[in-house]
């Protein structure tokens, strides 16, 4: 991988967060564009705003001065090639990062207004408003029924009767509820992949977030799974103000209301879906989107 | 075709190389266990369960030694396997990057390699030459030594296994940190841990080295820890070096018990955790 990489002995990254050079190597540099400023529409009702963030992985500068909203209750898209920075945009919304020491982000990221990269900010309240879906499907090695309580254990004490029903909206809010209603204290390991996927998302949804970080959640699924996926995101977002990375235009396409073009630790564009794929005004984002490179 | 025909021997030559290694490791491994059970198995009566440990001439068993080898394996683990998982979990989660842990990381492997006869004479000299007598505590405290180093090990070894999403995917939910790791990471990892204390047991089970140093032995049934305890190891040391036929004969005996146990527990740390393992 990178040598930034060989300097770190210790390190160890997320494949998502980690930026690679061979993206560069693809593009000659004269159309990366780095002195205009990024084409950003304003959002109508916005949830959150990124204002000047930088991020670091250790010395290396990975996110560029990015500056956009996030609307309520509409899905925002990420797309880009890998190693774009797309999914470390998503890594600083709930400072996941900050699980890797050498890791850190600068600027603002306001969450209806307050500042969520502010050290005062209690990271596990944070966390509790902006529920995170991985690229991998990630169930706790424990039941269907605890990998969905384990969330909600952490901030509401329910009665018994009262879990069983939070257990079934999540699970049935994810699509997943008629498949498992009978196996609720099988291990989560033994579900399928696209089932994996869902219960993730069932145990996310399942302490009320706000928002909902979605890390290529459907890039590991079958095309069956993936329909799932994007159906339930599609009913998900009357509730939800969702973010979603993908390296699938079309999905993005699909699934999206505004998209996010970004290139080499930049944001290039961000606008209306539709604008982005048939009108867009950088001739990077129209290179990226009609497959010339990436 | 040249190229492959080329791999082919390559493969044969390695494959055979890989057998015939296998064979050798085995074959003496073998021939151990049918001496064992050859000279030992005709000795392992009921009586051994039953009887102390005799004065040569007469008829005895090894239930001293056995109850005391128990206590001392007992207590040995009890302090080791804590301090071992608790050490293991700091190496593992929260000295990754720290430079105290890469040293800890290291003296460690040193101790994981350290002759159990250095073991003993430290704790002879730390334990013994101060409390001025041989004791339980002090054999099994010896034992806890050589057993902490194993723990620690496997146990940083299977908590990094664990994969890093599933930490973040927990730290996502907003789950404070001793909780992902209580909840989640030793979850996924507990087959292994045990696993790995279950073969440190194997491990002190068979020590005479440390023990000669401290608890000695005793001729005489002592569940007291202040004393010098019996145990199998020691006495199976003493009795095969006696000239008498019944002591060896005993002996044999206790040799192939200790053999046995952890032959036992091997498999069955094998059988019982292999498949809760994949379950998940």
């Amino acid at each position: 991988m990178t040598s930034k990489e060989g300097t770190l002995p210790f390190q160890f990254m997320a494949d998502s967060g980690t930026p690679s050079s061979a993206a560069a190597a693809a593009l000659p540099p004269a159309q990366v564009g780095g002195q205009e400023t990024a084409s950003v529409v304003e959002v109508a009702n916005p949830k959150m705003a990124i204002e000047e963030l930088n991020f670091f992985y250790g010395k290396y500068r990975a996110l560029e001065s990015i500056n956009m909203q996030v609307a309520e209750k509409r899905v925002t898209a990420f797309i880009g090639p890998s190693g774009c920075g797309k999914s470390t945009v998503l890594r600083c919304f709930n400072r996941i990062f900050e699980l890797y020491p050498d890791q850190r982000a600068t600027g603002k990221i306001l969450l209806d207004g307050a500042n969520v990269l502010d050290k005062r900010q209690d990271l596990n309240m944070l966390r509790a408003k902006i529920g995170m879906v991985f690229q991998k499907p990630t169930p706790f090695p424990m039941s269907i029924y605890d990998n969905i309580t384990f969330g909600i254990r952490l901030y509401e004490r329910l009665s018994r009767s009262e879990m069983a029903d939070r257990v079934e909206w999540a699970l049935t809010k994810a699509a997943l509820w008629n498949e498992v209603k009978d196996k609720l204290k099988q291990g989560g390991g033994r579900l399928s992949g696209g089932q994996q996927q869902r219960l993730c998302i069932a145990r996310a949804i399942a302490v009320k977030p706000e928002v909902l970080l979605l890390d290529e959640p459907a890039s590991a699924l079958d095309p069956i799974s993936t329909a799932h996926i994007e159906e339930l995101i599609d009913e998900l977002k009357s509730d939800y103000t969702i973010v979603i990375v993908t390296h699938n235009m079309q999905q993005a396409a699909r699934v999206s209301d505004y998209t996010a073009f970004m290139y080499l630790g930049r944001l290039i564009e961000f606008d209306y879906t539709n604008t982005i794929f048939t009108n867009p005004r950088r001739k990077e984002t129209e290179d990226y989107i009609t497959g010339r490179y990436g | 075709m040249k190229l492959y025909t080329r791999r082919r021997i390559v493969n044969a030559v390695n494959l055979t190389l890989s057998v015939i290694t296998t064979v050798f490791g085995l074959f003496w491994l073998v021939w151990l266990l049918w001496t064992l059970f050859d000279s030992g198995l005709q000795w392992l009566k009921p009586e051994i369960f039953t009887q102390m440990t005799p004065p040569p001439g007469s008829a005895g068993g090894l239930k001293n030694a056995i109850v005391g080898s128990l206590i001392l394996t007992g207590v040995a683990t009890l302090i080791g396997t804590p301090l071992g998982v608790l050490a293991g979990t700091y190496l593992a989660e929260f000295g990754r990057y720290s430079r105290v842990a890469s040293i800890v990381r290291f003296v460690n492997d040193v101790l994981l390699s350290a002759p159990s006869i250095i073991i003993g004479v430290f704790v002879y000299e730390m334990v013994v030459v101060t409390t001025g007598h041989f004791s339980g505590w002090a054999g099994s405290l010896a034992l806890a030594l050589i057993m902490i180093p194993v723990v620690v090990r496997t146990t940083e070894d299977m908590m990094r296994l664990v994969p890093d999403t599933l930490r973040e995917a927990a730290a996502a939910l907003g789950a404070p940190r001793w909780r992902i790791i209580c909840t989640v990471v030793y979850r996924a990892s507990l087959a292994g841990i045990l696993t790995g204390v279950l073969l440190a047991i194997a491990r002190i089970s068979g020590e005479t080295a440390p023990l000669l140093f401290t608890a000695l032995n005793n001729q005489f049934s002592s569940t007291d820890m202040s004393g010098p305890m019996p145990n199998l190891p020691v006495v199976i040391f003493q009795f095969a070096m006696s000239p008498y036929d019944d002591w060896q004969h005993l002996a044999w005996a206790g040799a192939l018990l200790i053999t046995l146990s952890v032959l036992i527990l091997n498999i069955v740390t094998r059988t019982v955790l292999r498949p809760r393992r994949q379950e998940k």
